[in-house]
């Protein structure tokens, strides 16, 4: 049980932190833990299987992908959180429907409202830090829209701001007369996408001011790679280290839909995962920023547990990581099994859904009450973090 | 200045070319609507009656960028057709299957098949859709970046059969899980000539082949109907579902009419697409001679590349084969969010408000003012001419209605008006000849392009 002075403050006073990984195409999570145990493993899995030889042995007779070196590193000292089965009921295999699922926490209807974008809504009522989500790489995810919720996009953090070609007294004025041309309060009629623009623009300029302080006041030895992701996660870090009180981010990475050529492909993705997030952590412990961040590494489905003969077709059973200093590493969830008879339309099995474990880190993590955030109840799993 | 007698009200015309092409400036607007709006829609949609802009120079002056192999020159390109071809519907239709039909670099990493897949939407896309779907399904871009090279006799691969159910013609809902498996066994043996990555023999143009060998020549059955059916009679049953009409329609309808969707007026582009049976430029000149289209002025927020190549248009660059930088044309697309031939996902980019996030929105800014702000650049030369022409001294607001005017006859709001002048400090009349006029004009343009107003078509 949370108690009310924990929910706020949960760790060591710092306001707790998280950071969204999304992983885009469907990641087959089949071959990110392995399972060597299940018999059936060889038998649906003949071209794309993982030879055991090659992989990171965890205990159970599980096992990493042969490039997640650095996430095995983090595990090996407990701070790896793996949830198999992560799924939902009647599962869609369209990579749309099933990432809005997945965006808004809702799988009955359709909606706008982003489950992150209700959760910024949450940690900061009263609007009164426009960064409190900041979202790294190609464009704002749908989870973090929210409509009248600040959220803030980021490219590139260098020369990020407004009208930056002008320079002195014309600036000046440009930026002023912005400001009021996309201020609420000038225009009397309005509608939603016009709202919608003139919040995003006074947001922009805000949030860009904030924003700018943070490469200056960075330092560190980790030296990121030059890939997207790499650069979106230095990025987080260079944010949250600057304290300007980010409490969500969210980065991703594509190109998981590994109808064929899934060798090749996922061993560059997941080196480049892997990589990347050892990097991050890294970064953060050596400037005392780590103990108030998890991160959540998730994908909108699984693949079908048979492969194509090069590749896996969509299929719903994915998993989820819950990755962090403050996190009590381990499997929360039974393997599902393969066996054909355990299998559902020639999918894994889900055991928990997905909403499970965004209401563990509400509730547990960020101290925010998940029902409406999740639209509904659903059961929370127990000491996944240590505070 | 010849005044050509107008027979269409030139705001009309200029909402039509925002729509149907990429925007044009008053100057061009007032020779246009000296016809009538029937026969401009006419005259955009024979597209056959202009020729297409010569590339020779383009390719020439470009030497160092011009490589076929390259995504980059590819997109360069496409953004010079739209900026200066005569036929812009076309590149306009082309962007439209592209963001319905996406596919992409990310994966397909033979640019040569991305440059044909341009094409074929470029040269099919207004034509019928029954062959438009044949040619996708044939596309080598489009076997590759669907995995239909994979999909053999004895090992069906869903991705192609399912996107084109889902994405490309009906939509979800509408078919059973079953109809996505019989759908993938019909198009087995459908791939294409370069199935393999580059090395050892480097990237060829690719083509496609049916091997008959590995087709699954078995009854399938498929949304009710059974035989021994391959991918074109999977397509012949598609086109003929009320889905499907309803579909496409609402996709035209997203394009070129409204952010906010009508379920009357997209059952009427339905329809009329069936009469049409099927023809994509019938039925744009359906929509394009409504009156549902007519009212619909700035009920779209525009897309990264039509706040682009409008604005470049506007500001007359690019429209030489030798001026520097087209390639940061493509680039800019891509910091707003379109990076074009690259889609984020298969199914495309999210349009209407979701082009407006705070990373977006500071590049179409900080673009399109750079850009308009700078008054050598020959475009908006051309519109501080027009405007200084006949007149010494002008006074701020008469200043302001002109640009608007020049610009294509967009508008601001009052409250944006008002915010204009005053902080631009700028209420005595100007001297056309001072600095000052200068200042203050280059000012009030930037002003016009960083404005809520101008980010909706």
């Amino acid at each position: 049980m949370v108690t009310e002075v924990g929910r706020n403050q949960i760790v060591d006073r710092k306001p707790p932190v998280f950071v969204v990984l999304q992983l885009s195409g469907g990641n087959d999570f089949m071959s990110t833990v392995i399972p060597f145990k299940d018999p059936h493993y060889f038998e649906f899995r003949n071209t794309v299987g993982i030879p055991e030889d090659n992989a990171l042995h965890i205990d159970g007779g599980y096992a990493f992908h042969p490039s997640m070196g650095a996430i095995k590193n983090l595990w090996d000292e407990k701070k790896v959180a793996i949830f198999p089965g992560t799924g939902y009921a009647s599962p869609n295999r369209s990579h749309f429907r099933s990432m809005d699922i997945w965006h808004t926490a809702n799988s009955e209807a359709l909606s706008s409202d982003g489950w992150l974008g209700k959760t910024i809504r949450d940690l900061d009522p009263n609007k009164n830090n426009v960064v409190t989500g900041v979202s790294f790489g190609s464009g704002l995810p749908r989870a973090m829209y929210l409509s009248g919720t600040p959220a803030i996009s980021v490219s590139e953090l260098e020369g990020y701001g407004l009208l930056t070609d002008l320079a002195g007294r014309q600036q000046r004025q440009a930026v002023k007369a912005f400001t009021r041309m996309y201020a609420p309060e000038e225009f009397e009629e309005a509608d939603v996408v016009w709202d919608h623009l003139g919040q995003t623009g006074i947001d922009a300029l805000t949030g860009a001011d904030m924003l700018k302080t943070a490469p200056p006041a960075y330092s560190s030895s980790v030296e990121y790679a030059s890939d997207a992701l790499s650069q979106s996660l230095k990025g987080i870090a260079q944010v949250h280290l600057s304290g300007i009180g980010t409490r969500i981010f969210y980065a991703q990475l594509g190109g998981f839909d590994v109808h064929g050529a899934q060798i090749q492909t996922q061993n560059k993705l997941l080196e480049n995962v892997s990589r990347s997030v050892g990097d991050f952590f890294d970064d953060l412990r050596e400037n005392n920023g780590s103990e108030e961040v998890i991160m959540m590494i998730f994908s909108e489905f699984g693949r079908r547990v048979k492969d194509n003969g090069n590749g896996t077709d969509h299929g719903s059973g994915g998993g989820t990581f819950l990755i962090g200093d403050r996190v009590n590493g381990g499997f929360y969830d039974p393997y599902p099994s393969l066996a054909l008879e355990d299998q559902l339309d020639g999918d894994m099995q889900f055991s928990h859904d997905f909403r499970s474990i965004y209401s563990t880190v509400l509730e547990q993590w960020l101290g925010l009450n998940p029902h409406p955030i999740v639209n509904g109840n659903f059961d929370q799993f127990e000491n996944v973090f240590d505070i | 200045m010849v005044l050509l007698k107008q027979k269409t009200d030139v705001g009309l015309v200029a909402h039509l070319m925002r729509r149907a092409a990429f925007g044009e400036p008053l100057v061009a607007l007032e020779d246009r609507s000296s016809q009538e709006y029937e026969s401009i829609v006419n005259g955009l949609i024979d597209v056959e009656a202009c020729p297409r802009p010569d590339e020779d120079l383009l390719e020439r002056h470009n030497l160092q960028h011009a490589d076929e192999e390259n995504p980059q020159w590819t997109r360069a390109r496409w953004i010079y057709r739209m900026i200066n071809s005569r036929r812009p519907l076309e590149e306009k239709v082309a962007l439209m299957w592209h963001g319905i039909f996406a596919t992409g670099t990310s994966k397909v990493i033979n640019n040569r098949m991305m440059r044909t897949h341009y094409e074929m939407l470029r040269d099919h896309g207004l034509g019928n859709f029954r062959d438009l779907l044949l040619k996708l399904a044939r596309d080598p871009a489009m076997i590759y970046w669907l995995d239909q090279q994979m999909n053999h006799a004895d090992a069906a691969n869903e991705n192609f059969g399912r996107e084109l159910l889902e994405l490309f013609s009906m939509g979800i809902g509408n078919y059973t899980e079953e109809d996505v498996k019989e759908c993938a066994r019909a198009f087995t043996g459908w791939t294409e000539s370069q199935t393999i990555p580059r090395y050892p023999n480097g990237f060829y143009d690719s083509e496609f082949v049916y091997r008959d060998e590995d087709h699954d020549d078995g009854i399938k059955s498929f949304l009710g109907e059974t035989g021994r059916f391959n991918g074109d009679d999977i397509i012949d049953i598609i086109v003929r579902q009320p889905a499907t009409a309803r579909f496409v329609a609402g996709e035209i309808y997203d394009f070129f009419v409204s952010d906010n969707p009508n379920p009357e007026h997209i059952g009427q582009i339905a329809d009329a697409f069936v009469e049409s049976d099927y023809v994509v430029s019938e039925v744009l000149k359906f929509v394009f001679n409504s009156d549902f289209f007519k009212e619909s002025r700035f009920q779209k927020v525009k897309s990264p590349s039509e706040v682009v190549v409008g604005t470049a248009i506007l500001a007359g660059r690019h429209q030489t084969s030798y001026e520097f930088g087209l390639t940061m044309m493509a680039t800019a697309t891509r910091n707003m969010g379109q990076d074009l031939l690259n889609p984020p996902t298969v199914e495309g980019w999210h349009t209407g408000r979701e082009w407006i996030d705070s990373s977006y929105l500071v590049e179409r800014v900080n673009f399109a003012s750079k850009m308009i702000g700078d008054l050598d650049a020959p475009g908006t030369a051309k519109i501080i001419e027009r405007i200084t022409s006949n007149r010494t001294v002008i006074s701020p607001s008469e200043l302001l209605d002109e640009c608007l005017s020049e610009m294509g006859k967009i508008s601001l709001k009052a409250p944006s008006r008002q915010i204009v002048f005053d902080e631009l400090g700028a209420s005595a009349d100007l001297d056309c000849r001072s600095k000052e006029f200068n200042e203050v004009a280059s000012q009030m343009l930037r002003l016009i392009v960083s404005s809520r107003e101008y980010q909706f078509a």
